[in-house]
């Protein structure tokens, strides 16, 4: 479905009553049971937003069981999106608002809720079972404890059973549509139009006339009770964002990650081969691959996690364009075919979308700790480039760089995503039609007519290598006279002979070394973002982050700007190797922040390869960073430097 | 199959590499490396195709002794990292080679499940109940009691039967042959080739260095008479100087060696590798409890089932059919989008 955003108007027609206020933007978190339906609401919301023209991100969040007691804590599932006027890079700290859908819902979320957030709750939920359930002793909407909030009781359940009676469901099957209600009331009252809705419920239940039927009653009662019911005292616009001119879509990190492979292996003329094994939460990828079939794709999903590696291995070693994908222990299990990948130098690309750990750790939830597994996980020197995606759109660039790197360098390359990039999603601003760059596998061609039959396997020196990338020939079975052979064992220089000899294997392992380095010279140099640098010289601070901690550093730089402080940005896309300027970066700042969501892997290697002073600011709750979390560390740190830089700068603070 | 016309005519000269072969002397491995070279210019296949993937393990240095593309990989995986080879080119003759360790032990899972896929692949599993490479220790296919290094006091663990393995994983081609009958071999062996999907023979080999004479009482020259069945498609199953004795099936359903005088030739079971059902060829597995009993040699199986490469290539091309070439641009439209306009 395409559209043009219309600015013109906010919504539908509206009834003179209500005031209405205008927003420069506005955190949502729906919450209910795990089988509410709270994922598909969220998701409708974000749709009927990203279509009005908002800049929008999403923070999905699912309990680790598939079906946890209802009612429970543990069955909580939440979906937020913050949606503004202009752009933003994170789903927001602090919803403004929450529906909640039943006691445990409210339980689980209010204790994130901004002061004054508006609460929106199912009151026929909150009967005594549900109460204890949740772990409640008193209703918390009588017992003074939601007093810092606007509290709205709507009771959603008997509306929507209602609203649905012309169906004649029973009132069990109809109340199952009270999420559509409740998204047709939070559409009323921010002002979102439901007719992209509508036809979403009329494709997604098309075999089921009935569930279309009560869906899009409840939605429309939702919507006509905020119209009536005189519950609120206005209504909310949220203006549609100033963004660059092009066609966008809203993409998820595992979607977008699973388009940048494909467009990578099509980009470069080779066959997808994806060798993988169902694992929270990459199996998306997975999934999405599937569907791609007519791309040539294969899509193999193993007996097991090596399986998936070993695969995607043997697929590259023909030719193909080797994937596999995983998240969490899934990379301890590939581990030895990803050293074995270093020593055939066949291209790879092992993708990561990293979760909370050790061992099954928090399956659902977000980490940023693989970052030393990828780099060093591995026995003996085997060093593997590493690409890490920073939004859920750029999962999609950062696929076709880790493409790029695997097929020009013959060799592994770690791309690393996690579980707030896979599941959260942004508007994506798509290229045009045509622009991708082509990239040229540069097979090793067969011996030209007239050569020497008699060499045979001698003729080709399968470890022979590039001048400039190191990079060795990739011959195909099936070409003739290239017939040779590949293993684990250390390999003689060019010819890939067996060797044992000492002084070869220290060459091998330094050619390795060697060709991983090396490219950084095919790497744009880093850009920071420093806007006071040409008047006042480098800000005090520089905030060094990687993957997905990028938005709430991006916002935070932001807010500290705003407070008329100066910082400096720069973010990783390439662990290893690092950017050739990095070093010459990091030099020209006094002090270096390094935000992740682990307990300071990026920090080691930049302390250990630069001996910089950087320091780290760590959190390892299972949730990306709150902006706040990271601006009061940049001004904690700021402070004494802010008062004594400010003689120097005075008056000279550069203002966002 | 005979060599067709496009593809050059070769000797073993052409198919052996100039690494040097760094068995032990007098390991059965030698003589399968000779029959396989002997057997591939027979074949019609050409050298550029062939692709031989092994894991670790004495076996597995197969690979480097053949002048074809090769690939010496982990320990285990070679199935697995064949299999990825065999989908994204369906047209390659591509072989493992494996030992018992290797694909009944750290490999199993990958063995099995290649099986039941029936990945187009060529499975030699040299079987010499021990591990050779780490010098000594019991294997899965150890008879229990056996004293290596690692057992000083005697093996506890119940050995697999790698018949009735790859009979349990469904797989389409199953037999066994040993390295002491070059001719047997060679014909096991074509056979297993020439069967499309996956084809998994058992050879019984001696490592004369840490399990010498494991199969002497079966396979010795003195006792193969005696002691192997050889398995016939569509003949009565009987061994023995001058075929004195038979299997036949009882009314207790179990399978037992006879006198073929005691029963009359009629009695006697006969063979069928191509029934569905592999409830038959798992008993025939079970008929000897080891090599010191009546062991069957041959192919127990041998039914057409698709290969996996061949209905993963059939669902590709299907799905292009109905829905034409991939687009990368409209797949990244495919989704709800909307236009910005210049403001
Ligand atoms: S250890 Fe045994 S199996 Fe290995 S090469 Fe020596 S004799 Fe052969």
């Amino acid at each position: 479905m395409t559209s043009t955003v219309d600015r013109g108007t906010s919504g539908a027609e509206r009834d003179v009553r209500h005031g209405v206020e205008r927003l420069g933007s506005l955190v949502v978190r729906f919450a209910g049971d795990s089988g509410d339906g709270m994922q598909v609401t969220g998701d409708q919301f974000t749709a009927e937003s990203a279509l009005f023209g908002n800049d929008l991100a999403t923070l999905p969040s699912f309990p680790a069981e598939i079906r946890a007691p209802a009612g429970t804590l543990a069955g909580v599932s939440a979906f937020q999106v913050q949606i503004a006027d202009h752009e933003i890079s994170t789903p927001g700290d602090a919803p403004s608002v929450l529906v909640a859908m039943n006691p445990a819902a409210l339980r689980a979320n209010v204790g994130d809720l901004a002061t004054g957030a508006t609460v929106i709750v199912n009151s026929d939920a909150f009967d005594e079972r549900s109460l204890v359930k949740a772990g409640y002793q008193a209703d918390p909407r009588a017992d003074g404890s939601l007093a810092a909030y606007r509290v709205y009781e709507v009771p959603m359940t008997s509306l929507t059973v209602e609203a649905c009676k012309p169906t004649g469901a029973k009132p069990r099957d109809a109340e199952r549509s009270k999420n559509f209600f409740a998204l047709g009331l939070v559409s009323w009252l921010y002002h979102r139009r439901l007719e992209s809705t509508v036809e979403f419920v009329a494709t997604r239940y098309a075999s089921r006339p009935a569930v279309v039927e009560a869906n899009t009653l409840a939605l429309r009662a939702g919507w006509n009770f905020g119209e009536t019911a005189e519950l609120f005292e206005s209504s909310y616009e949220v203006p549609a964002t100033r963004l660059a001119p092009g066609t966008y879509t809203n993409v998820t990190g595992n979607t977008a990650l699973a388009w940048g492979l494909v467009a990578g292996a099509h980009q470069a003329g080779l066959k997808l081969f994806l060798g993988s094994y169902p694992i929270t939460p990459a199996s998306d990828i997975l999934h999405e691959l599937a569907k791609q079939k007519h791309f040539g794709i294969t899509t193999f999903q193993a007996e097991d996690e090596i399986a998936g590696v070993g695969a995607a291995l043997g697929a590259a070693f023909g030719g193909a364009l080797g994937v596999t994908t995983t998240s969490g222990p899934g990379i301890d299990l590939k581990a030895e075919t990803i050293g074995l990948a270093v020593s055939l130098e066949l291209p790879l690309v092992v993708v990561d979308v990293q979760r909370g750990g050790p061992s099954t750790g928090l399956p659902t939830k977000t980490e940023q700790a693989d970052l030393l597994a990828a780099m060093y996980g591995r026995h003996g020197e085997a060093p593997v480039p590493i690409v890490a995606a920073r939004t859920p759109s750029h999962c999609f660039a950062a696929a076709l760089e880790a493409v790029r790197i695997a097929v020009t360098y013959r060799t592994p390359v770690y791309l690393l995503s996690d579980g707030y990039l896979a599941n959260g999603s942004e508007p994506w601003r798509l290229p045009e039609p045509g622009t991708l760059p082509l990239l040229d596998p540069a097979f090793a061609p067969a011996p030209g007519a007239g050569a020497d039959e008699g060499t045979g396997p001698r003729s080709f020196h399968p470890y022979a290598r590039d001048p400039e990338t190191l990079a060795r020939p990739w011959a195909l079975p099936g070409t003739p006279g290239l017939e040779h052979r590949i293993g684990g064992i250390e390999k003689a220089d060019v010819t890939g002979d067996i060797s044992y000899d000492p002084a070869n294997h220290s060459t091998m392992v330094h050619l390795r070394a060697a060709k991983v380095s090396g490219i950084a010279r095919s790497l744009p140099e880093l850009e920071v973002d420093d806007p006071g640098a040409d008047a006042g010289g480098p800000a005090p601070l520089l905030v060094l982050g990687w993957g997905s901690s990028y938005g709430a550093i991006t916002a935070a730089v932001r807010r500290v700007r705003a407070r008329g402080l100066s910082v400096a940005q720069v973010h990783l896309v390439h662990l290893n190797p690092f950017a050739s300027n990095l070093g010459e970066v990091l030099a020209r700042y006094p002090r270096v922040l390094v935000p992740e969501t682990n307990l300071g892997q990026l920090v080691r290697l930049v302390r250990a390869e630069f001996l910089v002073d950087a320091v780290g600011l760590a959190k390892i709750e299972g949730t990306p960073f709150r902006v706040s979390e990271i601006e009061s560390e940049i001004v904690r740190l700021l402070g004494p430097m802010a008062s004594a830089a400010a003689g120097a700068a005075a008056g000279e603070e550069v203002k966002p | 199959m005979t060599a067709e016309a496009s593809v050059k005519l070769t000797t073993r000269k052409d198919w052996a590499s100039d690494q040097e072969v760094r068995w032990c002397p007098g390991c059965g491995d030698y003589s399968i490396l000779a029959a396989v070279q002997l057997l591939l210019p027979e074949l019609g296949v050409a050298r550029e195709d062939t692709v031989f993937v092994s894991g670790i393990g004495c076996a597995a240095r197969f690979p480097y002794y053949m002048s074809t593309y090769g690939m010496h990989s982990i320990h285990g995986r070679a199935p697995a990292i064949a299999t990825g080879l065999a989908l994204s080119r369906p047209e390659l003759d591509v072989w493992v080679v494996t030992g018992d360790g290797d694909a009944l032990s750290i490999g199993g899972n990958h063995l099995i499940h290649a099986l039941r896929r029936n990945v187009n692949l060529t499975i030699l599993m040299f079987n010499n109940q021990i591990y050779g490479l780490t010098k000594g220790q019991f294997s899965p296919t150890s008879e229990q009691g056996k004293v290596t290094k690692s057992t000083p006091f005697g093996s506890l663990d119940t050995p697999f039967n790698p018949i009735s393995v790859a009979l349990g994983a469904e797989a389409s081609f199953v037999a066994r042959t040993h390295d002491l009958d070059r001719k047997h071999m060679t014909a096991t062996i074509r056979r297993a080739h020439d069967h499309r999907g996956a084809a998994f023979v058992e050879i019984y080999q001696n490592c004369n260095v840490f399990n010498d004479g494991a199969f002497e009482g079966v396979t010795g020259k003195e006792h193969r008479d005696d002691m192997l069945v050889p398995l016939v498609h569509g003949e009565p199953i009987r061994f023995g100087p001058d075929g004195r004795r038979g299997v036949v099936l009882g009314s207790d359903a179990r399978l037992s060696v006879v006198d073929v005088a005691d029963v009359g030739e009629g009695a006697l079971l006969v063979h069928d590798e191509a029934r569905e059902d592999p409830s038959l060829a798992f008993m025939l597995s079970r008929l000897a409890r080891g090599p010191f009993e009546p062991t069957p040699i041959g192919v127990f199986r041998a039914v057409e089932r698709p290969d996996y490469s061949t209905l993963v290539t059939a669902q590709i091309d299907a799905v292009r059919e109905r829905r034409g070439p991939g687009d990368v641009d409209a797949l990244l439209r495919s989704g709800t989008t909307w236009t910005v306009g210049e403001s």
